[in-house]
């Protein structure tokens, strides 16, 4: 009998009270989204579990994608049968033998909310294991440190048999939380603080600053092929490129060389206020990690912020870089990220920018040019473009050479 | 003309070809360029390599692109001997790896490496006894190419994968040369960490292949030079050969889901019919086998003249691995299955592609039946 079931824990929307149906309902949607490739999986939902009925689907596959839903605590591999004590013992057994790596020792812990089924949990934690026993060679039953925990759950008229948990992303199912204007560079951190963000529960749209002829097509490309990453998490994004090159232009020409840095990202932060406005985000996230570079100094950060009322997410704010290539890796950006383009923060970078800008200064040197218009141009003109996970694979330039 | 030389190389598909040349004249930047053209060609590489991870479902980043088969194996094997020599200095590989395997291992056996070469069944098999048996504290690498080039036989990959998987420190390789498109292998379910793959071998273009590297594994490379291919193959990309590789691949895999039967059904046919011929022997096995490849001994004939007689009639077998098929002496593949030198240096190799038909198979047999007459006529046997 082959593994028929994956069965889906909640983390911590379980605990969620009068919201709970909301938070489950969005979760099953977000399910049904990650497994859409699989047409004969049927996912249905109950009040405390999920479940997907493979149909013959490649399980493994399928668990490659339920690890990056936002929302699962952790899900197991089943096989559910009919609630009969032999055909339990049977599928145990097998279940035990199919679990695709070597076993030497197990245990059963069986769990019997219908208690009416005759068989006692005690008991059958016994029947189980002894007819395991009997029928393998090599294997022994270890309670403490076994390789194999199997829970045998017994539910009405059906029986689910799992050997193991795989871990979830844990969190909230992306769409709870409303939504979140992400700032991303196409460096390491920005693509890690929207993964981050999304863990909460929001939408993430992404806004990234575009500087022709100082930055190349490369460097958009990158950016473009990050939020496809971030897709696997988040179903699809809109990403907004600015065009950022008059706006910068003017900062060079006017602004003193060890404020420009400082009043970009200002400049930066009124654009995507504007654009969060316009979309209905509720906040603004961004890669900040304190004391990483000039520009997240405390004092920095209290200059640039006060072009803003609006909340700022950060989730790194109190990472090391070690931590943040860490997730970067594990979520599968790091290898964009590391290309090396320049970006438009780093094609104007001062030699020495000033890690502690005043608000009074920045606002005396902004109102010596006119940026107000520009501004305006830039929020006009944004070019929005929607990724989807499909749009990874196929390039439509490049269509008919591959 | 009937072509059953596949297992040497494929004829390239004509799309393959457009897309090379197409590549070539219009995408000719340097990928490492930082301009507009150099960028196209890095995308152009970029897409090349998200192709073949998702054929193979592997990740991107996990794909190096090598200039053949020979390359991806020496990179492999010779990649983790240098990286990991500290930890230990033995390597474990079978008696019937394709050459750029063995000679890769003789080489290292010379620079301070113990290598043991696993012994195989009549079917040409290893035992995973015997591979356990050999693992020691310090082995580093087992090395085990997947479907036999001459043979055809098909080594049991998953199991020892499971079985490699207590062994952690241990890295595992596969040559997947003859086996891609043929001989499906899931290679993260094996836990594979190294395969190998040729372009030419999937109608591709010589001079391409690929190295899959699980992420984390680490490798020393071959050539040191720029930092393509994360750093372990240097050297400006072929770019229009691996886009057509990356074509080669994706046609290949639909072939194989739309022609996979016919030539299982092609091979069952002509082993049956080579049975019925007195003085053939066959060499590859009927139950784990490759469904392209078909080794036969046609004792008292010596092979090179039997291929002589049937290309007059354009027809194109061979001997052993054409790596190989210039030296004379015998096949060390047949003779590690326990086979006489009698019938190991008589041996001759039919292999197929999605290309073949069963029409050519009955052509094949009538003219071999008739040529074999001939032959022994005149050889006086």
């Amino acid at each position: 009998m082959e593994y028929n079931h994956i069965l889906i824990r909640y983390g911590e929307i379980g605990l969620k009270g009068k919201n709970r149906k909301m938070f489950i309902e969005r979760l099953f949607k977000n399910i049904k989204v990650a497994v859409k490739a699989f047409p004969n999986v049927k996912p249905t939902m109950t009040r405390d579990r999920l479940f997907i009925e493979l149909n013959g689907e490649d399980h493994e596959a399928i668990a490659t994608k339920l690890e990056k839903v936002f929302g699962i605590h952790s899900f197991s591999l089943a096989v559910k049968v009919e609630s009969d004590i032999e055909e339990i013992k049977k599928a145990a057994l097998s279940a035990l033998l199919n679990v695709g790596k070597p076993v030497n020792t197990f245990k059963v812990s069986a769990k019997r909310p219908n208690k009416t089924f005759p068989v006692r949990s005690q008991e059958m934690n016994y029947e189980v294991g002894s007819y395991i026993l009997r029928n393998t060679e090599n294997i022994t039953v270890d309670v403490h440190n076994p390789d194999i925990d199997m829970k045998v759950e017994v539910r009405d008229a059906f029986t689910y048999i799992t050997c193991g948990d795989y871990k979830g992303a844990g969190g909230l199912p992306v769409g709870v939380g409303g939504k979140v204007m992400v700032m991303l560079s196409g460096g390491i951190d920005s693509p890690v603080a929207a993964y981050l963000a999304m863990k909460r529960g929001v939408r993430i749209e992404a806004i990234h600053f575009h500087s022709p002829p100082f930055t190349s097509e490369r460097a958009k490309q990158k950016v473009e092929d990050l939020t496809s990453v971030l897709t696997e998490y988040g179903g699809k994004i809109k990403l907004h490129v600015v065009h950022f090159t008059e706006i910068q232009k003017m900062i060079h020409q006017t602004m003193p060389a060890n404020y420009s840095m400082t009043i970009m990202r200002r400049m930066m932060l009124r654009i995507a206020e504007e654009i969060a406005n316009v979309n209905n985000a509720k906040a603004i996230t961004t890669g900040e990690s304190l004391g990483q570079v000039a520009s997240q100094t405390l004092d920095s950060m209290y200059t640039i912020n006060e072009v803003t009322n609006m909340p700022i997410i950060r989730p790194l704010i109190t990472m090391d870089k070690i931590e943040i290539m860490d997730i970067s890796r594990k979520i599968g950006t790091y290898d964009i990220s590391i290309r090396p383009y320049e970006d438009c923060c780093t094609v104007f970078l001062p030699s020495a920018p000033k890690t502690k800008p005043k608000r009074e200064n920045a606002n005396r040197y902004e109102q010596n040019a006119e940026f107000e218009a520009l501004l305006k141009e830039a929020v006009n003109n944004v070019e929005t473009i929607e990724i989807t996970n499909e749009t990874k694979v196929e390039d439509q330039q490049f269509e008919d050479l591959f | 003309m009937i072509y059953f030389d596949n297992s040497a190389t494929t004829k390239p598909y004509e799309e393959v070809v457009d897309v090379f040349v197409k590549v070539t004249n219009n995408y000719f930047g340097n990928p490492s360029s930082i301009h507009k053209l150099g960028g196209e060609s890095e995308k152009l590489l970029f897409q090349a390599r998200k192709v073949i991870a998702s054929i193979l479902q592997v990740k991107d980043q996990e794909i190096i692109f090598t200039g053949s088969g020979t390359e991806g194996n020496n990179l492999a094997i010779k990649g983790i001997a240098m990286e990991h020599k500290n930890r230990g200095k033995h390597l474990i590989t079978t008696m019937i790896e394709h050459a750029s395997t063995i000679n890769t291992f003789k080489q290292l056996e010379k620079l301070g490496f113990d290598v043991t070469y696993l012994p195989v069944n009549q079917q040409g098999i290893i035992s995973l006894t015997d591979l356990e048996r050999a693992i020691r504290e310090d082995t580093i690498l087992v090395s085990v190419i997947h479907v036999n080039n001459e043979l055809g036989s098909i080594q049991p990959i998953a199991e020892i994968g499971t079985l490699l998987k207590k062994y952690p420190k241990l890295h595992f390789h596969v040559d997947h040369v003859q086996g891609i498109a043929k001989v499906p292998l899931a290679i993260e379910k094996c836990n594979i960490d190294l395969l190998t793959c040729s372009g030419h071998k999937f109608h591709g273009l010589r001079g391409t292949g690929f190295l899959y590297k699980r992420s984390g594994v680490k490798l020393s490379p071959l050539f040191t030079g720029g930092s393509q291919e994360m750093k372990l193959r240097a050297g400006t990309e072929n770019v229009a050969g691996i886009v057509s590789m990356a074509k080669a691949l994706r046609i290949s895999i639909e072939k194989y889901k739309e022609k996979h039967q016919e030539i299982v059904q092609i091979k069952n046919w002509l082993m049956e019919q080579l049975a019925e011929v007195d003085g053939v022997e066959l060499n590859t096995p009927m139950e784990q086998s490759a469904p392209h490849i078909i080794n036969i001994s046609i004792l008292g004939i010596k092979p090179e003249v039997f291929i002589h007689a049937l290309e007059k009639h354009d027809i194109y077998v061979s001997t052993k691995s054409a790596c190989s098929s210039k030296q004379s002496e015998v096949s060390h593949v047949l003779l590690a299955t326990g086979m006489d030198e009698n019938r190991a240096k008589s041996a001759i190799r039919i292999s197929f592609s999605y290309q073949n038909n069963l029409e050519e198979a009955k052509v094949f047999m009538e003219v071999m039946k008739k040529e074999l007459r001939q032959l022994k006529k005149i050889m006086g046997s």
